[in-house]
């Protein structure tokens, strides 16, 4: 068992990251994976440190504590019509903000606007040294200093305890349609992944059930302007439109991860769409479930207690369940250790092989 | 005579790309920020990417500063060279490697021109979504090393939300591929760390972009407005809306008056200010939102609203708007053009600040923005051959970035800190905060010799002499944004 410190403010943060020689940052453990680390790193739970710290409708931005969940924050984000476009994932869950950036995960609607690493702004965070530090900025646009807000997404908090984050958001589009497109294999798949995101439709999600017999596509807007854009879509992919609630249920079902095995892993890739249809066989092969997100430029993949993920040939993230935390991963360079010895010299965060 | 570091390149390059006469290096002295410049020993143009790599390595092993550069359009000094170092120009290096509409990207060499992926793509329906003002002539490898803006990046961001991929020499000599044709990725953003390094981490080879479908109908709208606040108040008005429109810029009346006179450009009699409104997307989407649009428009109390009717107009809208930078260069020898961001809100105040700002010093000042995004391009007019009006210049550009900070944006929102504004970094940053930027610095480049002084306060200044227009401007090529 880990050591575990809770602060309540982001002094105590500090303290807690300075007299810890070895720490790593934990949110809600949606990802267990990510924290399943070695006994002799304490872990300095985030949850006390949660809360938006600033709100500016008219700005598109927020500033939060890391530990803040993104429960609370769809629901702040609501009340002004508002709401982060890379559709978060995990927030039934009980998900934060802080974890989603260090795991750098995105949903569905990370498709038409781009994701965590397109909306995040600023961070205030502990480097290694035990310095608070804030780099980035608060309003949208800004290019003074090197983009490290960016650098910590997916970094899983291997480079630095993020304490606060600020995000640009969107106005929410006044209403969704979903669109289920039944698709015979994976090659076929490919096609309609692909053409679909060509076309002048400008869908808002475009994925692939864990079924693989459909894929679903969102379209956002104005509510007059969908139907006709439905129709068009449905001439040329014969399919259905769902009913509002059968369509949230869709998507909440992924975005929640309630197709999984509840004892095996999951994990993520990247993606081409080229790639699908080898990668689909070998899940198939393993006996395993994958959901193909954002145009087939992720997949999520997870196999059943004992299957091997290494055979899946592509590198993976484990987000959740045993052996190692990377499958298959590229040669790290050099710099990648000159980087995280600059932000962590006295390697009081865990390497990010580990 | 060359000096020996360069007869040591030498053996790198044929001699006529690797130019070391006087008259030779002239052209390079300076970029867009034509205020400062410096003799490089010598320009090396290499061809490949291999020839870059070995370049940057033999500059390593010699120690001798490298400045990358491609067009040379950085505002804010990013490419003026570094006496005592060479200059290494890419835009030989100006290939597009690969180009798949399937998977809506394109892969590219740094020397590429921004505007040529647009065109390239622009047969399968798609487009390259950064778009700076100098989009005809600079260089995606300057827009990756300045994470260059442009008219919509508050819907589609800069140009690291569009950068899915790079393979770079770093200044280690380390060859580096990070990122990759996904459009998602594991691990830490790498790709994000590397665009806006201003030149100072290595030189990125290739660089793969994601492209986006062209939008299919636009309706484009400029309203002229009696005073600054009301058309304030219209941006504040649609921003409140929920309406995400691809486009909200704003030009103050002086800003008018140049492009009036430069492209004939028609407005509205006796506005402060003239906001341009772009809608994009289906055309049923848009066809519901303009009706929303127009009756913001209408209710924010203009002079005249007036959208355009087909695409002749709507590029004609955009024709003034681009080329106020220049046409204001007509106005005056010379002028600084500032890149401050303050929060949208408090635009209307900060354009009454710098006015005021502007009087004190004896000096004029245009405003041309990217209101949506609460990004300034203040234009300080001033003449060079007057002694002391050069120095009132930039200290009135230097009050203007103070104000930014102080109203909680910053002291760039596209252009990069570059030379002209590293003096400002300690006003955004702590000194820990710099330290750690220079730590990351020092691990991409621990000897320094990759485009160094540029970015951080202190090191030393190149010559600060320059007069008139930059040669491509004159002849209207660029234009300064």
């Amino acid at each position: 068992m880990n050591a575990t410190l809770t602060p309540t403010s982001v002094i105590e943060l500090v303290d807690a990251v300075r007299a810890t020689p070895r720490v790593l940052a934990v949110g809600a453990r949606t990802k267990p994976r990510l924290s399943h680390v070695s006994p002799d790193v304490t872990l300095l739970s985030m949850r006390q440190l949660c809360g938006i710290i600033e709100y500016e409708p008219d700005e598109y931005t927020f500033t939060a504590l890391a530990g803040t969940s993104l429960h609370a924050l769809a629901a702040a984000l609501a009340e002004k019509g508002q709401y982060l476009p890379f559709d978060p994932l995990l927030v039934a869950a009980g998900a934060t903000l802080g974890g989603t950036v260090a795991a750098g995960l995105n949903g569905p609607g990370r498709f038409r606007f781009g994701g965590v690493r397109d909306f995040i702004l600023g961070v205030r965070f502990v480097d290694g040294s035990g310095r608070l530090l804030r780099l980035g900025g608060k309003v949208v646009k800004n290019a003074a200093g090197f983009d490290l807000p960016k650098f910590f997404t997916g970094s899983l908090g291997r480079f630095g305890v993020l304490a606060e984050l600020t995000f640009k958001v969107f106005p929410r589009a006044a209403s969704t349609l979903t669109l289920r497109l039944p698709v015979a294999g994976s090659e076929a798949a490919v096609k309609l992944l692909t053409v679909a995101a060509n076309t002048r439709w400008e869908p808002d999600a475009l994925d692939l059930l864990p079924s693989g017999d459909a894929v679903v596509l969102r379209l956002a807007g104005p509510a007059n302007a969908l139907p006709t854009l439905a129709r068009e879509i449905l001439a040329r992919f014969p399919g259905e439109i769902l009913a509002a609630d059968a369509a949230a249920a869709i998507w909440a079902d992924l975005c929640e991860f309630r197709w999984t095995f509840p004892d095996g892993s999951l994990l993520k890739l990247a993606l081409t769409p080229g790639e699908l249809p080898a990668l689909t066989a070998i899940v198939r092969a393993l006996a395993g479930r994958l959901h193909i997100s954002v145009g087939a430029n992720v997949a999520y993949v997870s196999l059943p207690a004992g299957a091997n993920p290494a055979a899946l040939s592509l590198p993976a993230l484990t987000l959740r369940g045993p052996g190692p935390l990377w499958h298959n991963p590229p040669p790290a360079p050099a710099i990648s250790a000159a980087v995280k010895s600059a932000l962590d010299p006295l390697n009081r965060f865990p390497a990010l092989a580990d | 005579m060359p000096s020996s570091a360069v007869r040591r390149l030498s053996a790198l390059l044929p001699a006529d790309r690797l130019l070391w006469q006087p008259e030779q290096l002239a052209a390079y002295q300076s970029d867009a920020l034509t205020a400062y410049s410096a003799l490089p020993l010598a320009i090396a143009m290499p061809e490949t990417a291999d020839e870059v790599i070995a370049l940057v390595r033999a500059c390593r092993a010699d120690k001798i500063p490298f400045v990358a550069r491609g067009s040379g359009t950085s505002l804010s000094g990013g490419s003026v060279p570094v006496a005592g170092g060479i200059v290494i120009a890419l835009n030989r290096l100006n290939r597009i490697l690969r180009l798949d509409p399937a998977q809506r990207l394109a892969v590219v060499e740094p020397g590429v021109i921004n505007l040529a992926v647009t065109t390239a793509a622009a047969p399968h329906g798609l487009h390259y979504a950064p778009d700076p003002s100098s989009q005809p002539i600079c260089t995606i490898g300057g827009n990756v090393a300045f994470n260059s803006g442009g008219a919509h990046c508050l819907k589609y961001g800069m140009t690291s939300n569009h950068v899915l991929g790079l393979r770079a020499v770093l200044a280690t000599g380390e060859v580096v591929g990070f990122g990759g044709p996904s459009r998602e990725q594991l691990g830490p953003d790498w790709c994000g760390l590397f665009t806006g390094n201003e030149g100072l981490f290595g030189i990125a080879l290739e660089i793969t972009l994601q492209l986006l479908p062209k939008a299919e109908c636009f309706h484009t709208v400029l309203a002229g407005y009696r005073t600054l606040e009301q058309a304030g108040d219209a941006v504040s008005a649609i921003v409140a809306s929920g309406l995400l429109p691809g486009a909200i810029e704003m030009m103050d009346a002086l800003a008018l008056e140049a492009a009036t006179a430069a492209v004939h450009a028609d407005y509205p009699p006796g506005c402060e200010a003239v906001l341009i409104v772009e809608l994009e997307g289906p055309r049923e989407v848009v066809a519901a939102d303009r009706v929303r649009l127009d009756g913001i428009l209408a209710a924010s109390a203009p002079v005249e609203a007036r959208p355009a009717r087909n695409a002749a107009e709507r590029l004609a809208i955009w024709k003034g708007r681009k080329s106020a930078f220049s046409a204001v260069g007509r106005l005056s020898p010379d002028f600084i053009v500032q890149d401050g961001v303050v929060p949208r809100r408090r635009l209307g105040e900060a354009l009454r600040r710098i006015a005021a700002m502007t009087r004190e010093a004896g000096l004029r000042c245009a405003n041309v923005f990217h209101a949506g995004d609460g990004n300034l391009h203040p234009l300080i007019l001033y003449n060079g051959r007057n002694p002391g009006e050069l120095t009132r210049a930039e200290a009135l550009a230097g009050r203007i970035l103070k104000m930014c900070v102080a109203m909680g944006g910053s002291i760039t929102g596209e252009h990069g800190v570059g030379l002209e504004k590293r003096d400002y970094l300690p006003d955004m940053f702590s000194a820990d905060e710099i330290d750690c930027l220079q730590r990351i610095r020092a691990a991409f480049d621990p000897l320094g010799i990759a485009n160094p002084g540029k970015m951080f306060p202190g090191g030393e200044a190149p010559a600060f002499v320059q007069h008139g227009l930059h040669p491509l401007e004159k002849a209207g090529v660029i234009s300064r944004e």
